[in-house]
C-alpha cells in the first residue's frame, strides 16, 4: 500500500509551466488596458443612464416611471451576453456598430439598470424630514432633490456602486465573445495558439486580481472622505 | 397673517382635522396644546402645506395658497419651520445649513449670505460651531442652528412643531429663550408645544385642540387657569 502510494506520487509530474508566467506577462498588459477602457467607459454611461432611470422611477408620474420601469425589468431579466450580442450581431442590419463601442454601450446599458436600482434605494432611504425641510425654506422639488436629496444618497451609494463597478469590471470579459480584444479573449487566444491554455488564463486571473484590488481600494478611500460630516471632531 | 378657513384632513378615513377656523393676527404668538393624535402638529404642517388638507382654504399674509402648488414655494419662502427632529441638513456645515435658502433660493452672493449668517448664528449663541458639522453638536445646539436656518429667509410667520421634544431636559431651556427673544421682536409665531411654562409665560393666545377640533381658545390666563370645557380640565389635571 505504501508503496503503491509512493510511486503514484514518483509518477506525478506538476503539469503546467510557470516560466510561461513572466515570460507572456507583459503581453497581456495591452488587453488589460482593453479591459480598463471598456469597463470604465461602461461604467460612466451606467451611471448617467442609472441616474436618469432613478429619477424617472420614482417619479409619480406613470409616463415617466414606466418606461425607467419596463427597462430596469428588461435588462435585468435577460444576460449581459445575449444584450452584447444583440448590440453587436442583432442590430447589424439596422447599425453597424464596431465592436469596441458595441460593448461599451452594452455594459453601459446593463450596469445603468442594476445603477438605477442603487441610486433608487438611496434616494429612498434619506430621511423624509430632509425633503421637508427643503421645501420649508422655499425650494422647489428639483432644487430640493439636487442640493438636499441627490447629494446624501450619492454618498449612501458608494458602497453598493463600488460593488457593482467590480462586477461590471469582470463582466467585461464577456465582450470577448464580441472578439474585443481585452484580457479573456487574449488569454484564450494564447492559450489556443500555445497550448499552454492554463498559464494564460493565470496571467489574464492576475490582471483581473490587480484591478479589482486597486478598484476595491479606491471606492474604500472615497467612502472615507464623503463620511467627513459624520465623523465627531 | 394667517386665515385659516374650514380645514378639513383625512388619512384614509380616520379625518384627523375637523372642518377648523383659525386665524393668527401679525406678530401674535399662538401655541396650540393637546395630547398626541389631537391633530394639532397636522394643523401647523397644513400651513405650509407639508400636509395637503383635502378641504378648506388656507390664506398667508393675503395670499391664497393654491393646492395645486403653483405658488406654494413662493409661499413657503415667508413660512419659517422648525421641527421637532431639526431636520438639519448633515452633509452642511452649520453656516452652509444657515444659509442653503438664502444662497440657492434667493440666490444672495455667498459673502453677503454668510454676513448674514454669522449675525444670526450669533444671535442664537452659535457662532463658534459656524464649521461645524450637524453630527458634532448636541440637540439643542442642532434646534437653534435650525431656528436660524429659518430665521435666514426672513420669513413674515415662524411654525414650530414641537421644537422641545426631541431634547434631554437640560437642552430645553436654551432653545426657549431663543424662541422668547423672538416672541419679543414681534415675530408672528404658531408653536405647538408640551412646555406649559413656555405657553403660559409667551402665548398671546392658547388653543387646546383635541379629535381633530379647536375645543377651547384664549388668553394663557384664560385657558389655564379658567378653562370652560370639562375636556380642558382633563387634560390640563393630567399634564400639570
Amino acid at each position: 500500500m505504501i508503496i503503491h502510494t509512493t510511486t503514484f506520487l514518483s509518477g506525478f509530474e506538476f503539469p503546467w509551466d510557470m516560466s510561461l508566467i513572466p515570460e507572456y506577462f507583459p503581453v497581456f498588459y495591452k488587453p488589460a488596458l482593453m479591459t480598463l477602457q471598456i469597463t470604465t467607459f461602461g461604467i460612466l454611461m451606467g451611471l448617467i443612464l442609472g441616474l436618469f432611470a432613478a429619477l424617472l422611477r420614482i417619479s409619480k408620474f406613470k409616463i415617466l416611471s414606466a418606461p425607467a420601469r419596463a427597462y430596469i425589468w428588461a435588462i435585468r431579466g435577460t444576460p449581459l451576453l445575449l444584450q452584447l450580442l444583440f448590440i453587436y450581431f442583432g442590430l447589424v442590419n439596422v447599425v453597424d456598430i464596431p465592436r469596441i463601442p458595441a460593448a461599451i454601450i452594452a455594459l453601459g446599458i446593463h450596469n445603468g439598470a442594476y445603477i438605477a436600482e442603487i441610486f433608487r434605494g438611496s434616494i429612498l432611504a434619506v430621511d423624509r424630514g430632509q425633503r421637508e425641510a427643503a421645501y420649508s425654506l422655499g425650494m422647489t422639488p428639483w432644487l430640493a432633490m439636487k442640493r438636499i436629496i441627490l447629494p446624501q444618497a450619492f454618498k449612501r451609494s458608494v458602497p453598493p456602486l463600488g460593488n457593482q463597478f467590480i462586477i461590471a469590471l469582470k463582466d467585461s470579459s464577456l465582450a470577448s465573445a464580441a472578439s474585443v480584444p481585452e484580457l479573456l479573449l487574449q488569454a484564450r487566444q494564447l492559450g489556443s495558439s500555445t497550448f499552454s491554455y492554463m498559464e494564460m488564463l493565470f496571467i489574464a486571473g492576475i490582471y483581473y486580481l490587480i484591478m479589482t484590488t486597486a478598484l476595491t481600494f479606491m471606492v474604500g478611500r472615497l467612502e472615507k472622505r464623503l463620511s467627513i460630516s459624520d465623523h465627531r471632531v | 397673517m394667517i386665515e385659516i378657513k374650514k380645514l378639513s384632513k383625512w388619512y384614509g378615513k380616520l379625518q384627523v382635522l375637523k372642518d377648523i377656523n383659525l386665524s393668527v393676527a401679525e406678530k401674535e404668538v399662538v401655541v396650540i396644546i393637546g395630547a398626541s393624535g389631537s391633530g394639532k402638529s397636522t394643523l401647523l404642517r397644513c400651513i405650509n402645506f407639508l400636509e395637503k388638507p383635502q378641504k378648506g382654504s388656507i390664506t398667508i399674509d393675503g395670499t391664497l395658497i393654491d393646492p395645486k402648488g403653483k405658488n406654494l414655494h413662493l409661499i413657503r419662502q415667508e413660512v419659517g419651520m422648525v421641527f421637532q427632529h431639526f431636520n438639519l441638513f448633515p452633509h452642511k456645515t452649520v453656516m452652509g445649513n444657515v444659509i442653503e435658502g438664502l444662497t440657492q433660493v434667493k440666490k444672495v452672493p455667498f459673502e453677503e449670505a454668510e454676513k448674514e449668517g454669522k449675525l444670526l448664528l450669533e444671535k442664537v449663541g452659535l457662532l463658534d460651531k459656524a464649521d461645524s458639522y450637524p453630527s458634532v453638536i448636541s440637540g439643542g445646539q442642532k434646534q437653534r442652528v435650525a431656528i436660524a436656518r429659518a430665521l435666514a429667509m426672513n420669513p413674515k410667520i415662524m411654525l414650530f412643531d414641537e421644537p422641545t421634544s426631541a431634547l434631554d431636559p437640560e437642552l430645553v431651556g436654551g432653545v426657549l429663550e431663543v424662541m422668547q427673544e423672538l416672541a419679543k421682536e414681534g415675530m408672528t409665531m404658531v408653536v405647538v408645544t408640551h412646555e406649559m411654562g413656555f405657553a403660559k409665560e409667551v402665548a398671546d393666545r392658547v388653543i387646546y385642540m383635541d379629535e381633530g377640533v379647536i375645543i377651547e381658545e384664549g388668553t394663557p390666563e384664560d385657558i389655564f387657569d379658567n378653562p370652560k370645557q370639562e375636556r380642558t380640565k382633563e387634560f390640563l389635571s393630567q399634564i400639570l
